[in-house]
């Protein structure tokens, strides 16, 4: 090898790590601390209010990653933008706790690339470097598992966004607190609107990614449906990153089912939307988890069309102070147009429920925040406990069993369909559950 | 059973044609170089996203936008083979496979940082042909033509012309090649130039039916391995038998089993190829 090669060869590998190192963006966090034990957390001295007599401001930290790149980029920026809205409107006046203090926020949070590993990093530096208060959780189920160990190890408080997997509170957890409607009732309203639009419908293939979330879903929703009469004609899971469908397709068309169910995310799930159309795949019926509800789902276009896919929250959603007090439940934070219009101003469109997730996330911390009076994280963690509360991203209360502490108990999935409207123009409707549709559900699907 | 054999064939089949275009260039750049080419993967990405570029920036269709890929995908291997492969061209294995690889992380790094990891579509309209229980999609039927035009163009280059003399003497006798006046930089240039041809062009074929993303190429890449072995290192028209092999497995094996059993039959596969037949199934040279 010649000296000018080997010149050359060294440069480039410099180069190549540089640019790899650019794209992360992200510093390789420093040597974590040794976990303390989980135990019930002992009060923040960093955080703990000091009263004086005169109100003084005190930032709290709040600590996160979003997936700027990878698998989860489109759900997690809508996730984080969601968050952005509510720092900036918090921050307008500040949580003033009973001392006097005024709290304001400031968010910290580095590029997760959709990996597990990445996660443990970073939550581990958020904490350790970064010195948060609270943790929001990463966008979904596999990568806020990974997340909440730490959390929970180190002491503190995670409100989870992004996350329906059951699993991760049924660990024995007591700082990690669930927003979005489990796993195990995301498609078993799809099962239901099934039995409602079509008594005859008996068969459903079920086609889902091979990852956490996606497979709790499916698990719940088989069993489901088995146990309301239903065949399950074709139960497989595809790899994540998954571009080919062909082979499954092959499969459902094979097994000749009324309903197609499953999916796993974004990507995956617009892409085998796309491909069942290009095959002109006969089936009444089709519920996908996830990419549905996103608003770059369009881009598919007429393949978009008739496709169901449940949602945490949509912009038509009822949720109203007026709902709240006729449930006898308490009301907080904004109006659900107030959002829909605060969001349109900021980001030019409406949000989608991951972004109405990530609101939340901020919203129910700062609620409990108010109600405990002080950052103390046991007093805030009683304060989530006690929660019972209806805002614009819907009713919010956690399971305080020790079997499943955390865990979402009290917020509803709805159904969104990709219909037409007058113009032609693809545009989402709720279908279910009935009580709060704004359209009927198209069926069959003609193709 | 026999319908849906006969639809999930065809779907292998047509796609094997595209991994068989992809694999020829790794296979080329070996049988002549001896050159692993671990930036394979990178450059069919490089091919979807001069599609997609093209064709969203400029609305060039992916189809009239393949010769201008082609012409500077040639380029863009003679650049790559003169600034990172030359020097070590008859250095140590070793050598060469760190600076495919050191090429192969440039271009995902410089691709993360300006195209970030989202996934990309070439939407354009598909149309199909609907043969009983086959749904061809004129996507995959037009890549398979051009997989094809593509293979007997580099038959004939090979076979028929004098630089493909050239290609096929280096790759047989670098001395002697070079003792009867041919000059082993050009030639050398020239394989690799094509072997990176083809990749971005298989690239660009992929793109006009599945998304992608900047990491899409490392998939393909092992993909191109395990072909490559089947069919013979070295020999391009064996590359598109093994080709045509991978894709009629991956077509038949999800009929009988679960889809995850694909992966492990190939390599499977793979591995009873090495210690049965290591020439492939068509030898090399």
């Amino acid at each position: 090898m010649t000296r000018a090669f080997r010149v050359i060869l060294v440069l480039s590998m410099l180069a190549a790590l540089a640019l790899s190192g650019c794209a992360k963006a992200t510093p390789a966090p420093t040597a974590t601390q040794p976990p303390k034990p989980t135990s019930p957390p002992a009060a923040q001295p960093t955080v703990a209010p000091t009263p004086k007599p005169t109100p003084v401001t005190k930032t709290v930290v709040i600590g996160f990653t979003s997936s700027k790149t990878g698998s989860q980029e489109v759900p997690s920026t809508g996730q984080t933008r969601g968050l952005e809205l509510w720092l900036e409107q918090v921050n307008a006046k500040g949580v003033t706790l009973p001392d006097g203090t005024i709290v304001k926020f400031e968010f910290k949070t580095y590029d997760d690339e959709s990996n597990k590993e990445r996660v443990q990093q970073l939550y581990t530096k958020l904490i350790n470097d970064d010195k948060t208060n609270f943790l929001i959780s990463p966008y979904s189920s596999g990568l806020t598992d990974a997340a909440a160990v730490i959390a929970e190890q180190y002491g503190q408080i995670m409100i989870t966004t992004g996350a329906a997997s059951d699993a991760t509170y049924k660990k024995g957890y007591q700082l990690v607190f669930q927003l979005y409607t489990p796993a195990s009732r995301y498609l078993t309203g799809a099962v239901d609107l099934l039995a409602k639009l079509d008594p005859t419908a008996k068969k459903i293939a079920i086609v889902h990614e091979n990852d956490k979330f996606s497979t709790d879903v499916v698990n719940a929703a088989k069993a489901y449906a088995e146990s309301k009469g239903y065949e399950i004609v074709l139960f497989e899971g595809y790899d994540s990153g998954t571009t080919d469908f062909a082979p499954f397709i092959n499969k459902i068309i094979g097994a000749a089912p009324d309903a197609i169910m499953g999916g796993g995310h974004f990507a995956d799930g617009s892409t085998f939307a796309k491909q069942m159309y290009e095959k002109q795949v006969k089936v009444k019926f089709i519920a996908l988890l996830v990419a549905p509800p996103e608003l770059k789902f369009a881009d598919i276009g007429e393949a978009a069309f008739g496709i169901i896919g449940p949602s945490q929250w949509e912009p038509q959603a009822a949720y109203s102070e007026a709902s709240a007090k006729a449930a006898g439940i308490q009301w907080y934070g904004p109006s659900v147009a107030d959002f829909v219009n605060a969001y349109n101003a900021k980001y030019g469109e409406n949000p989608a429920y991951h972004a109405a997730g990530g609101y939340a996330a901020g919203l129910i911390l700062q609620k409990a925040i108010e109600d405990a009076g002080s950052l103390d994280t046991a007093k805030v963690k009683a304060a989530l406990d006690a929660m019972d509360v209806l805002t614009c991203y819907g009713h919010v209360k956690f399971d305080t069993s020790a079997e499943a502490h955390g865990l979402q108990v009290a917020h509803e999935m709805v159904y969104i369909q990709w219909q037409k409207d007058a113009s032609g123009k693809l545009v989402k409707q709720v279908v279910w559950p009935a009580e709060g549709k704004s359209a009927d559900a198209i069926y069959p699907l003609s193709r | 059973m026999t319908e849906q054999l006969l639809a999930s064939l065809t779907d292998g089949l047509l796609l094997g044609f595209v991994y068989g275009l992809a694999s020829m260039g790794l296979s080329l750049i070996w049988g002549v170089m001896r050159v692993i080419n671990l930036a394979h993967g990178a450059t069919m990405v490089l091919g979807m996203f001069a599609t997609y570029l093209l064709f969203s920036t400029f609305g060039i269709h992916p189809y009239v936008a393949l010769p201008i890929i082609v012409v500077l995908s040639l380029l863009f291997g003679f650049l790559v083979y003169a600034t990172a492969v030359h020097r070590v061209i008859n250095a140590p294995y070793l050598s060469t496979l760190l600076a495919t690889f050191a090429v192969n992380m440039m271009i995902i790094g410089i691709g993360t940082a300006v195209f970030t990891t989202t996934p990309r579509n070439v939407d354009i309209p598909v149309g199909r042909i609907q043969a009983g229980p086959v749904t061809l999609l004129s996507t995959r039927l037009v890549a398979t033509l051009i997989a094809v035009i593509v293979t007997a163009g580099l038959y004939l280059l090979l076979y028929r012309t004098r630089p493909g003399k050239a290609i096929r003497a280096v790759a047989n006798n670098r001395a002697a090649a070079r003792l009867m006046g041919i000059s082993a930089f050009r030639t050398l240039a020239l394989s690799f130039g094509l072997g990176t041809m083809l990749a971005a062009a298989a690239g660009a074929l992929i793109a006009t039916f599945f998304p992608f993303t900047i990491l899409s190429g490392a998939g393909y890449q092992t993909k191109g391995f395990v072909i490559c072995v089947l069919g013979g290192l070295g020999n391009p028209t064996g590359a598109l038998i093994g080709g045509l092999i991978l894709g009629a497995l991956e077509g038949i094996i999800p009929v009988f089993m679960a889809v995850n059993w694909v992966p492990v039959i190939e390599f499977v596969l793979f591995v009873l190829i090495l210690l049965v037949k290591p020439s492939g199934l068509l030898g090399a040279r």
